[in-house]
């Protein structure tokens, strides 16, 4: 496991990603809605930040995509459900979706699905603190903390203070199914796991560590999407 | 969690947990302007009703339509039943058809296991004669955990016809299994001979208990499944058991009235005190869309089972 980002380096990329914020979408109808259950968290610092750049309180809100998702009913057990809490109508308004690590692009996909069916916004745009790249979907983010190139089968998490007790990213290689926690590996022989978006699925445990042609990530898009 | 849902027994107290959890995330859906999520798009539920039933039905019915599932509902009357098609052939029947889950409502106890033995989707008991009536017990608790924050411990009394009532069984069952301290009152022809196996307290006096209860859930006094006179009117009933402003004042502070409906107002439950602050009546309805909401995505949103996969895998 090794760490990509230590807690000053989180503090510095959220400040500079709340002045980019702030110079390219302004303040005025500007929200922020982080993806659960660490996008929140970040989605709070932010607005804590542009608080003290512009003096502004923006409103933050919570989004759960997991009813969204295009691998519902891929995994043993059905995934977990958060709660949405989004107490702002969110029409016409700039909505800063915010996540932790933008991986498959399938999260974001999910998450605009879920925004639609909440009111139409002016226009979202998307700040993620990682970005580890293999994009199964058009998808790319406005604001990025940190790009991180990664193999298909590492297993990038962000921590943050309010869930993990410190600020900071590390990189499994090729991991096992361990760290896994919405979406428990579903250890298929011929078909690994599904590509949960929070969890991206590891295959199991024999799986060839360096991924890409051996290990399809996604098994059943097909019938999933 | 199981593959079905025929009883209160099928779940462990961890189960309830995650199901109430669940319906707490789904309840903010139906706060929405469009209270729908695409979670359980292209599969079929059917709602097999054989007694009638307006709450259980219409609840499923946009629980699954606010998951995005394709809803077929079945009433024994208007459907090759009355030509006397047995329950085997409507199940394979549906079966046939595709349904991914058979919500069952039958007069006999029993039908929703036997259904188990003939399809392969998953099978969700909305009552089966005087058997169970468990995603009751599950809105029931929901709304006794959301009100007064906790059910462990809670005092909780069910009044009335417990012989005769599925949901005095379910909820029984749920609630011990979460540590309430339940009490089953009425009269002595109305209360099963079991019950102090439940691990239930009975009671045949309702003024001795009232001081002492967090919930006071009265049940239905069902004419339609009595044979037989277990008590001598009506009129007696409600005067030794109906639940009356000056019994009302004996509850303590803070403690809930409940009712799973339909009410006879003015039999179990007086017409002004169904109307009180203290009658959740209401929040049972609302709350159960999203208990049912729950179960339905915790069953069906997971992989299919093992007879199913094969099929759709090969």
């Amino acid at each position: 496991m090794s760490k990509i980002l230590g807690p000053d380096d989180v503090r510095r990329a959220l400040a500079r990603i709340a002045h980019e914020i702030v110079e390219r979408e302004r303040t005025g109808g500007l929200v922020l809605v982080g993806i659960a259950d660490r996008g929140d968290h970040l989605a709070l610092r932010l607005a804590g930040e542009i608080a003290k750049i512009e003096g502004v309180e923006v409103p933050v809100g919570i989004l759960d995509i997991t009813f969204y998702r295009d691998d519902i009913g891929l995994s043993a057990e059905a995934p977990e459900v958060h709660e949405t809490k989004i107490p702002f109508d969110i029409a016409g308004r700039t909505v800063v979706l915010v996540d932790d690590v933008l991986f498959t692009g399938r999260t974001i996909r999910a998450a605009m699905d879920a925004l639609t069916d909440l009111g139409r916004a002016r226009r979202i745009r998307l700040a993620v603190l990682v970005d580890r790249g293999h994009r199964e979907l058009p998808i790319r983010a406005d604001f990025v903390g940190k790009n991180v190139p990664t193999q298909l089968s590492d297993d990038v998490r962000v921590l943050v203070t309010e869930v993990d007790g410190e600020d900071g990213a590390v990189v499994e290689e090729g991991t096992t199914g361990s760290a896994l926690k919405e979406t428990p590996a579903v250890a298929g022989q011929e078909a690994p796991a599904v590509a949960g978006q929070e969890a991206p699925a590891v295959a199991g445990q024999e799986a060839p560590a360096l991924a890409g042609q051996e290990a399809p990530a996604v098994a059943g898009q097909e019938e999933g999407a | 969690m199981n593959q079905h849902l025929l009883s209160m027994h099928d779940v462990s107290a961890e189960d309830v947990i995650r199901i109430l959890d669940t319906a707490e995330s789904f309840r903010e859906v139906g706060t929405r302007v469009i209270k729908k999520v695409p979670a359980l798009r292209g599969r079929t539920v059917v709602n097999l009703f054989y007694e009638n039933s307006t709450r259980t039905r219409i609840s499923f019915e946009l629980a699954a339509k606010r998951l995005s599932a394709d809803v077929i509902n079945f009433s024994s009357g208007g459907s090759s039943v009355s030509k006397g098609e047995s329950l085997k052939d409507t199940a394979l029947t549906l079966q046939a058809m595709g349904a991914d889950a058979i919500v069952i409502r039958h007069s006999s106890s029993g039908s929703p296991f036997q259904l188990t033995k003939w399809v392969r989707g998953h099978v969700l008991n909305a009552g089966d004669g005087t058997h169970e009536h468990p995603t009751q017990a599950l809105l029931d608790l929901y709304t006794m955990r959301e009100r007064l924050g906790r059910l462990e411990g809670l005092r909780v009394a069910i009044v009335g016809d417990v012989l005769h009532s599925r949901v005095a069984r379910s909820l029984s069952f749920g609630l011990v299994k979460m540590g309430a301290d339940v009490t089953l009152v009425g009269p002595a022809t109305l209360i099963p001979a079991d019950a102090p196996q439940w691990g239930v307290h009975v009671s045949h006096d309702v003024d001795e208990v009232l001081s002492k209860l967090d919930v006071c859930y009265l049940l239905r006094v069902q004419t339609e499944r009595q044979r037989l006179e277990y008590f001598p009117s009506v009129r007696e009933y409600a005067r030794l058991f109906g639940l009356n402003r000056s019994r009302v004042s004996l509850l303590p502070e803070g403690s809930l009235i409940m009712h799973p409906g339909p009410m006879n107002r003015g039999v179990e439950i007086d017409s002004d005190v169904a109307d009180l602050p203290q009658s959740v009546i209401e929040d049972q309805v609302t709350n159960g869309i999203a208990v049912r909401m729950a179960l339905l995505y915790l069953l069906l949103g997971g992989r299919q089972g093992e007879a199913a996969a094969e099929v759709t895998d090969g």
